[in-house]
């Protein structure tokens, strides 16, 4: 082939400076933010860790996971983190086994019954629950759902996890059925005309294709929804009472993590004292528990992948 | 009825669409008043330009466009021998969804093994016996050409298949349930011409046990495989007749246009 003397490149193929400038500058951005979004990430890190490690000096691991007492206001101090881990855990069951089915079947009627204009009405006031204060919810359950729970069953104390445990469970349940119905109505139409087309009734059509159509999604609401449960406080703060208490007994009292966490961090605290740094080595506790839920739901939800 | 009978003396009518309108719930009047007899035991093809309503037609033979709220349906299509108006309204479609089947376009196995893609019209019609579940799921299988090549592989996720074959396992699961008409929608534009010639096989076998509709946009594939065709054109019906007369001989001028090539 002829090499061109002078490879001049044509006015109408140069590269457009221009848009180049612009597209780095985009792309720059684009990095910055995501960047940004790191670094935050593993300056709490850093800052649970390095102020959890102080924490350590002082209490051996292994009192830390297996002592069932956390008295770190006593004269004589405990520091067994599963006396909170039992709070958050009980809380959160509850919190789930109330949320799951309702925000399931919310999810299925929306995205498969509803028509268009009840969707359309239904889902703006699901959305209207995610905004109220948790602060409201809290006191909801202390007011309303204990005392209606205490006629059921008079022995019920004031503060127990059930009730807050409930109310946890509906504020959740938005957020389930937002998420898992999108996740439905991501399903092609095609699928679903194939169930009809095969005789299949709606309800046939909703369970038993376009659920499992749609399982990797429902999972991922399903996990939004723990690490929402594992992280609420002013419900449990203030419905739950304040006294750690290593029991998975639903009607007793508990403390969860988070609810510790808030009480010390109210009061005043000797910054640099060791109540100060049990903060962050339940902090810490917090962190990791809701990696290790967000772990397990990616695996279960990469099982279960959709392929359509 | 009768007069048709006299025209193709040895066919019989299966079912028959007559003074056939639909539209859509936005206005789009997709039908205009067809008359088209489907002959039992026989393969009748729609042809026509992209647009012109032959999905929009197939798909009133098993009311899917019930699915969709607005749709409007104004005529008949009967249903023999019941002689029932499969569009009136006292009709459960899922009744007539259960006699008249239909492949699609695209193949749209469900999220299930193969096994539970073909039991699955069995399982919503309440068959629960593993016995015959496993024969009709074989013999539906069988029925598809599929049988050899997935027997070992029953449980498998029907997504693992390949495109030919996930199509000849939607057919199986659309046999699976004894059904009297068969609707095919382009079954064969999303395949190769390998798994497309093993379709046309398929179904030149399948209409020995029932009727078969299909739309295809491919007019050779018409020519091959059916009986009669129907050429369709702007939500009208051209014309109807045997295949190799529409093909060799058409009486209109627009029909001949379109299969020469000349148009469309
Ligand atoms: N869901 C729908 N709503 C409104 N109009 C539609 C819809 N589906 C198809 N149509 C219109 O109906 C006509 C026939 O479409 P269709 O039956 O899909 O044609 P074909 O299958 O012959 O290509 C076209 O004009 C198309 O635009
Ligand atoms: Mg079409």
């Amino acid at each position: 082939m002829a090499k061109l003397e002078n490879p001049e490149v044509s006015p109408r193929l140069a590269k457009n400076l221009r848009r180049n400038i612009l597209e780095r500058c985009i792309e720059f951005g684009l990095l910055c933010s995501g960047i940004f979004a790191i670094f935050i990430t593993l300056a709490i890190i850093y800052v649970l860790v390095s102020e959890a490690i102080p924490f350590f000096q002082h209490v051996s691991l292994y009192d830390f996971l297996t002592d069932t007492v956390w008295t770190p206001n006593y004269s004589i101090k405990h520091y067994g983190i599963m006396a909170l881990v039992s709070g958050t855990l009980t809380t959160t069951f509850i919190a789930l086994l109330v949320a799951v089915p309702l925000g399931t079947i919310t999810a299925i009627y929306l995205s498969e019954f509803a028509t268009h204009k009840v969707r359309e009405t239904i889902k703006p006031v699901l959305e209207l629950l995610v905004g109220v204060p948790t602060v409201v919810f809290g006191y909801f359950a202390l007011m309303l759902v204990t005392p209606l729970l205490q006629k059921i069953y008079p022995d019920l104390t004031t503060f127990n996890m059930l009730g807050p445990g409930i109310v946890m469970g509906i504020m959740i349940v938005p957020y389930i059925a937002s998420v898992a119905e999108d996740a439905m109505r991501a399903v092609p139409m095609a699928m679903r005309e194939g169930a009809y087309a095969m005789g299949a009734t709606r309800f046939q059509t909703a369970i038993k294709v376009i659920t499992p159509a749609a399982i990797s999604g429902i999972i991922a609401a399903y996990i939004l929804a723990i690490s929402r449960a594992v992280g609420e406080t002013m419900i449990v703060a203030i419905a739950a009472g304040q006294q750690p208490n290593f029991t998975f007994n639903p009607v007793e009292s508990a403390a969860t993590i988070t609810a510790y966490i808030v009480s010390v961090a109210l009061g005043d605290l000797e910054h640099g004292g060791i109540g100060y740094q049990s903060i962050f080595a339940a902090g810490l506790t917090l962190l990791l528990m809701t990696l290790m839920f967000n772990i397990i739901g990616h695996a279960v939800r990469k099982k279960f992948a959709e392929r359509y | 009825m009768v007069d048709k009978k006299r025209k193709h003396p040895k066919e019989i009518i299966k079912a028959e669409s007559n003074a056939l309108n639909f539209s859509y719930a936005d206005g789009t009047q997709a039908l205009k008043n067809i008359n088209l007899p489907v002959y039992e035991n026989k393969i009748t093809a729609l042809i026509g330009p992209s647009g012109c309503g032959k999905s929009t037609f197939l798909r009133c033979f098993n009311r899917m466009h019930d699915l969709y709220p607005g749709n409007k349906y104004d005529g008949e299509i009967i249903l023999h021998p019941d002689n029932t108006n499969i569009l009136d309204k006292r009709v459960d479609p899922i009744e007539v969804r259960m006699r008249i089947s239909m492949v699609f376009q695209k193949p749209n196995p469900f999220p299930k093994s193969i096994y539970e893609n073909v039991a699955y019209g069995l399982r919503v019609r309440g068959e629960k016996n593993k016995r015959v579940l496993d024969d009709k799921v074989e013999e539906a299988l069988k029925g598809a050409s599929l049988w050899d090549e997935v027997k070992k592989r029953l449980h498998d996720l029907a997504f693992n298949l390949s495109g030919g074959q996930q199509q000849r396992l939607c057919i199986a699961r659309a046999l699976a349930t004894d059904p009297e008409i068969m609707l095919f929608d382009e079954p064969t534009s999303a395949l190769d011409p390998i798994a497309t010639m093993n379709i046309e096989e398929l179904m030149a076998g399948l209409k020995e046990k029932l009727s078969i509709l299909i739309v295809t946009h491919n007019m050779q594939q018409a020519a091959r495989i059916s009986d009669y065709t129907a050429y369709m054109y702007l939500g009208e019906l051209v014309e109807h007749d045997k295949t190799n007369k529409v093909f060799t001989n058409p009486r209109k001028k627009e029909t001949e246009d379109y299969i020469t090539g000349k148009f469309g």
